[in-house]
């Protein structure tokens, strides 16, 4: 399964020094691998492993993932933004897909 | 919960085990380690052995949970959050989860503040652990219980 649908919730602007708060949303199953289907076969485990938030190319914030975390998987998370530039969010599921987002902020 | 709990300690030994840590005096850093076997094992793996000690962590998580495939909780950690005072990491581990730990958290002092929101599955009613390593090494953390009423991984997703 693809992962096409996320959310992202970025302000367009803010001021230097300002902190932030960034909410993701992506939409997947986060099979846990330990259900059965109506016949009794083994549903896989197919989840996100990995979630990783980048401003203007570094690493600010990251998440490894395990069946723990809910279906559609959510995070909010503050950022302290000091210039205008590019926030990308990189998310790859158990399968090595991936989905990737981005959003421009404005400092002022 | 599809997998055994108590992975293969009985019930007795377990038991023991509460009464031996509750003979000890109980210092700060001890109460963690109370919360469940297999938050102790998970912990140990993080530690390294380290102490951990209760505080500076918050642990926001409703103590009575209707639905357990989607429990919201926010930890947030006491630190300046700058290049020479941050959080590095906050564990989410759970109790009786088939997989204790839930998800991990790197940070970094970009982030301005330390504080992240997600929601997580709950298998049953259990104690969740946060823990927090700081830039210094140390560890902190916080403890929540939480009542489920509609479990995770009876069926459905």
């Amino acid at each position: 399964m693809s992962m096409t649908s996320a959310r992202i919730v970025v302000p367009k602007t803010a001021k230097r020094g300002e902190v932030v708060e960034i909410k993701t949303l992506i939409k997947h199953p986060m099979e846990t691998g330990y259900r059965r289907d109506h016949r009794g076969q083994v549903i896989p485990r197919h989840i996100i492993q990995r979630f990783v938030a980048t401003y203007n190319g570094e690493e600010v914030f990251s998440a490894d993932l395990t069946q723990g975390v809910a279906a559609n998987p959510y995070f909010a998370f503050p950022l302290r933004v000091e210039e205008s530039g590019e926030i990308t969010f990189t998310w790859t599921d158990d399968r090595g897909s991936t989905h990737t987002e981005k959003a421009e902020i404005t400092v002022a | 919960m599809s997998k055994s709990r108590g992975e293969g300690l009985s019930r007795r030994q377990v038991a023991a085990g509460i009464v031996a840590v509750a003979l000890v005096p109980l210092a700060a850093g001890s109460r963690a380690a109370v919360a469940g076997d297999q938050i102790s094992t998970a912990l140990e793996k993080i530690t390294g052995g380290a102490p951990v000690t209760e505080g500076r962590v918050k642990l926001e998580i409703s103590s009575l949970a209707e639905n357990g495939f989607s429990v919201p909780l926010t930890v947030s950690v006491d630190s300046p959050m700058t290049a020479d005072d941050y959080v590095k990491t906050i564990h989410i581990l759970s109790e009786k989860n088939p997989v204790a730990e839930v998800v991990k958290f790197n940070l970094s002092p970009r982030m301005g503040r330390a504080k992240v929101s997600t929601s997580i599955r709950m298998a049953d009613t259990q104690r969740v652990l946060a823990v927090a390593e700081m830039h210094d090494g140390s560890f902190w953390s916080a403890e929540a219980h939480v009542i489920v009423t509609l479990s995770a991984c009876i069926d459905g997703g």
